[in-house]
């Protein structure tokens, strides 16, 4: 382990992530609000704190190692949750306590969408403006937007992209270099939130709301600057985008990458990942709508269908927008829609949850045992299309399955010892492991009602799902730091 | 520059990690071994592809539209030259390179063209490594023997002892021991690194000398560094590999050649095929076999089976046993400095040489010939010069006006087949082909920059 550089590349990301202060100052000034004190503020401490950092190891210039990579970037996600709250607890509108910033930052960061604040739409552009941006940095990860912009990183630049984006296959690189892979990510990410920016527009939202909504959408966030979340609009024509971007920014980004390059959609339908997906929002959504429409929860259909479908793929997505109040829906309905979370989007896409390969996986290792009861001697390999998959990824998964398994206990528990009925308690576990936002009971419209306590539990839990536990779990494990 | 390789044994992966740490490269691996690709890229920042590299889907994967090069390395000939065959009618590769062991395919030459087998380059490491040797054996003394300009100009690595009559006198001094004669250090390696050089710079018992001369004066030159040594007459060649049979065949007719082979149905399939040579059947570290055969009274031993350890043994062995020069064909770099400096006279990468001849195709600019020195960390290079003055950073230009990049020298220059020794007013022309030394190998780009013809040419 090499600690002068991995504290040399932490210190050049903090200063990296101070310049994403500035935009919401430039919000501030073209509202003419009073608010863009705080994020000088917040610019200023952090830069300083980087430059502290960066200055004294700045001629500290060896190649990462795996191990540096995970340190690097585990760190920093939780360096990054208190320097991101700065702006937030130096303003004066809204007050905030620190808990309730750092909850805010990292539910931002981590693509949760889950909210302390309330009376969103009183308050001041640039603070809500921080807020959306905040998730969009995050969605596609901003250790990994340092790496396109850092050609430096070079090979430790694998190690950080490899900690930090989600699936259990990262090693199909786009490009031969690293620095071109994140690029690549990025620009299709950026080309996403413009074309979903316009069309938010076109339908209807003013400009600011289009680009923070664009922002939160293909982040799979969830914060809106609404109290009502995307419901405030009441406009079905807005719903139908969001659904579609949902969908879209829940398929693995590499799959983007090619259909642009390639100009073709074959790759997207030869997919096995992505047909399980399809599959997956499809049962989902349509389940959703007929239950609506059996109970005739809404007045007439098409608000019953539309409603039904967006919820479900707002909640199967992990983004957590929402048009109603689907925790008073009838039947299993809630419940579902909570479950479907724990699926996710795909490897390699912005969504959180445990990934629709891994269910794949597991799922393909169910059916084989059930083939093997029938022919005990068979040789049968476990296959993702026509590739047979190795058995260190069907390891890997299985392992992925029991530690989540494993903190999803540790975090209920957790929270249930600090006086949450069981209800919330569950719900509020699915809603920041699996970076989902909105839960069931107290916490179906924010954690705002939830003590201190809660909120720190359920900040290390949104980490905990964000970077796919085992970068976190990894660091408190002695066998990580014996020499 | 985009860059396919094919295989990642140990010639692919170290081609692999030369050409990743270069900035201008983009380089994608392909191998069958899942293992060997990810240790690959936790190492390199290069992308890997796991499937046949003869297959077109997998090399499509691989970014075969888009690759400049191809170097097809993997164990197979048959492979290889699938690959390029896929490379060229699919992808229309421009370049593409592939290691050919066979000898049978090697002879035949006129498969090699675009119509049938579509390889530009074929490199034979077995060939390549006999060679070496063979140079070596040609000049007792000196320790690297390379050849620039087709063979007029070599460059020549020796070790200097108290013998010679240079050690002890400045370098200027070199024209009154030498008249008539064309040569000139190029640079001086003491306790493992670079010294700078100039006229006052006065040599040392020990100094690694690297010298450029013309053939003829080869021998004159190793001869005022070291003590001359006699022509080599016996030579003991221990494993009766591909190499080892390449070697005894080349050396049969000048020289007295035993070869030594531990397994005897290869014994007697080699002794088929040398005519003067004698095979023995036996350990190459077997100490009473070779005090049997007069190691004791060898001029060279050669271990060169495919294992490095058992090479270090047989020929620390056979040093002791008083062999007047032992040589070992070793691999790891590692292993090649601990026993240079030791028991070993001479240590050979047969890697490091097969990977010198590899690069030089895959350098821009016109790059005709790049040899690794010192176990890679130098370069040895010979680029032609094009252009007018005002298209090209060379051409029309002294020496002492060429940028050069730090710690790079023009050696010489090989004009029409004569060569010049370069002097800071001598003036390159169109056509030169210049003969550069670089003690950092990381400044190759800059050389290569250096040789670019610029747009105006065009």
């Amino acid at each position: 382990m090499n600690l002068l550089v991995v504290q040399r590349i932490l210190g050049l990301l903090l200063m990296i992530f101070s310049l994403t202060m500035l935009p919401p100052v430039l919000v501030a000034v073209i509202f003419s609000e009073p608010s863009w004190q705080p994020f000088i503020y917040g610019f200023v401490l952090t830069l300083i704190s980087g430059l502290v950092i960066w200055l004294p190891v700045r001629r500290a210039n060896r190649d990462l190692r795996l191990r540096d990579g995970f340190l690097v970037v585990a760190s920093f996600w939780m360096v990054l949750g208190t320097f991101g709250s700065a702006p937030l607890l130096f303003s004066e509108v809204p007050t905030m306590s620190f808990t309730d910033a750092v909850f805010e930052a990292m539910s931002g960061l981590t693509t949760t969408g889950a909210t302390v604040l309330t009376g969103l739409d009183a308050l001041p552009k640039s603070i809500l403006y921080y807020r959306q941006q905040l998730q969009w940095l995050g969605g596609m990860g901003i250790i990994v937007l340092a790496v396109a912009v850092l050609p430096m990183l070079g090979v430790g630049g694998m190690q950080l992209y490899r900690a930090e984006t989600p699936g259990p296959i990262k090693d199909n690189k786009l490009t031969p270099r690293i620095t071109e892979t994140a690029k690549a990510l990025w620009y299709v990410y950026l080309g996403f939130t413009i074309i979903c920016g316009v069309c938010y527009w076109l339908a209807g939202m003013n400009v600011f709301d289009a680009l923070c909504h664009a922002f939160s959408t293909v982040a799979i966030g969830g914060f809106s600057t609404h109290d009502l979340s995307i419901g405030h609009f009441q406009n079905p024509s807005i719903d139908l985008i969001a659904i579609v971007f949902m969908f879209v920014a829940g398929i693995n980004f590499s799959l983007h990458f090619f259909g642009w390059r390639h100009n073709s959609i074959r790759h997207y339908i030869e997919d096995p990942e992505f047909r399980a997906y399809v599959v997956a929002l499809c049962t989902v959504s349509i389940i959703a709508a007929i239950t609506l429409l059996i109970s005739n929860e809404y007045e007439d259909p098409a608000t019953n269908v539309i409603t039904g479908v967006f919820q479900a793929v707002s909640l199967a997505t992990t983004t957590g927008f929402t048009t109603a109040n689907y925790a008073s829906w009838p039947g299993a309905l809630p419940v579902l829609l909570i479950m479907a979370s724990f699926v996710g989007g795909c490897a390699g896409s912005t969504a959180g949850g445990m990934k629709v390969m891994r269910w794949l996986l597991v799922y393909k290792q169910g059916a084989r045992e059930i083939t093997r009861l029938v022919h005990p001697s068979a040789e049968i390999p476990v296959r993702i299309g026509s590739k047979a998959v190795s058995y260190r990824v069907i390891e890997a998964v299985w392992g992925f399955f029991a530690v989540y398994v494993i903190v999803f206990v540790v975090v209920l528990m957790a929270l249930l010892a600090t006086g949450l009925d069981p209800v919330t308690a569950f719900s509020a576990v699915a809603a920041t492991l699996n970076n989902l936002g909105p839960g069931l009971g107290g916490v179906t419209a924010g954690f705002m009602g939830v003590s201190d306590a809660a909120k720190w539990v359920s900040i290390v839990a949104m980490v905990l799902g964000r970077l796919e536990i085992f970068t976190l779990l990894v660091l408190i494990t002695p066998t990580f730091w014996r020499r | 520059m985009n860059i396919l390789i094919l295989g990642a044994g140990q010639v692919g992966s170290s081609a692999a990690s030369q050409l990743a740490r270069e900035d201008a490269n983009e380089v994608t691996v392909v191998d069958l071994n899942e293992d060997v690709l990810r240790d690959l890229q936790d190492r390199l920042d290069l992308r890997t592809v796991v499937g046949h590299a003869g297959h077109p889907e997998v090399l499509e994967r691989a970014g075969g539209n888009d690759a400049d090069i191809i170097i097809a390395l993997t164990d197979s000939d048959e492979t290889n030259m699938i690959a390029c065959q896929v490379a060229y009618t699919l992808f229309h590769t421009p370049t593409k390179i592939a290691r050919i062991r066979a000898a049978e395919y090697m002879r035949a030459e006129k498969l090699f063209t675009q119509g049938s087998v579509p390889v530009d380059v074929r490199i034979s490491p077995e060939q390549l490594v006999c060679n070496y040797i063979a140079q070596l054996i040609l000049y007792p003394g000196a320790f690297q023997v390379l050849e620039f300009a087709e063979g007029a100009v070599r460059l020549v690595g020796v070790r200097a002892d108290r013998e010679g009559s240079l050690v002890g006198q400045p370098l200027k001094t070199i024209r009154e021991h030498i008249p008539n004669t064309e040569g000139r250090v190029a640079a001086i390696y003491r306790d493992g690194k670079a010294i700078h050089l100039d006229g006052d710079t006065v040599l040392r018992d020990g100094d690694e000398v690297f010298f450029l001369a013309a053939r003829k004066d080869v021998r004159l030159f190793i001869s005022e560094l070291r003590k001359l040594e006699d022509p080599v007459k016996r030579v003991v060649i221990a494993g009766g590999g591909s190499i080892g049979l390449r070697l005894a065949q080349v050396l049969e007719q000048t020289n007295q050649v035993k070869i030594i082979e531990r397994d005897p149905a290869r014994a007697r399939q080699i002794s088929e095929q040398l005519t003067k040579a004698i095979v023995l059947v036996g350990d190459g570290a077997d100490e009473e076999l070779l005090l049997e055969e007069n190691v004791d009274s060898c001029d060279m031993f050669c271990a060169v089976t495919n294992a490095e350890e058992a090479n270090i043994l047989s020929a620390m062995l056979a040093k002791r046993l008083g062999a007047n020069k032992v040589l070992a064909l070793i691999n790891r770099p590692s292993y090649a400095e601990l026993m240079e400096s030791g028991n070993i006279d001479i240590a050979l990468s047969p890697q490091q040489i097969t990977i010198g001849s590899l690069l030089a195709h895959v350098r821009r600019g016109d790059v005709v010939k790049v040899h690794s020195l010192r176990r890679g960390k130098a370069e040895a290079i010979e680029a032609v010069a094009h252009g007018k003055k005002d298209s090209s950073k060379v051409v029309g230009r002294r020496i002492d006006e060429v940028e050069l990049p730090k710690g790079t020298t023009i050696a010489c220059i090989v004009r029409q087949g004569d060569l010049i020794m370069a002097h800071h007013d001598t003036v390159i022309e169109a056509d030169d082909h210049v003969i550069l030394f670089m003690t950092d190998r990381r400044r190759i780009e800059a050389v290569e920059d250096l040789f670019q013809v610029g747009v105006s040419f065009l």
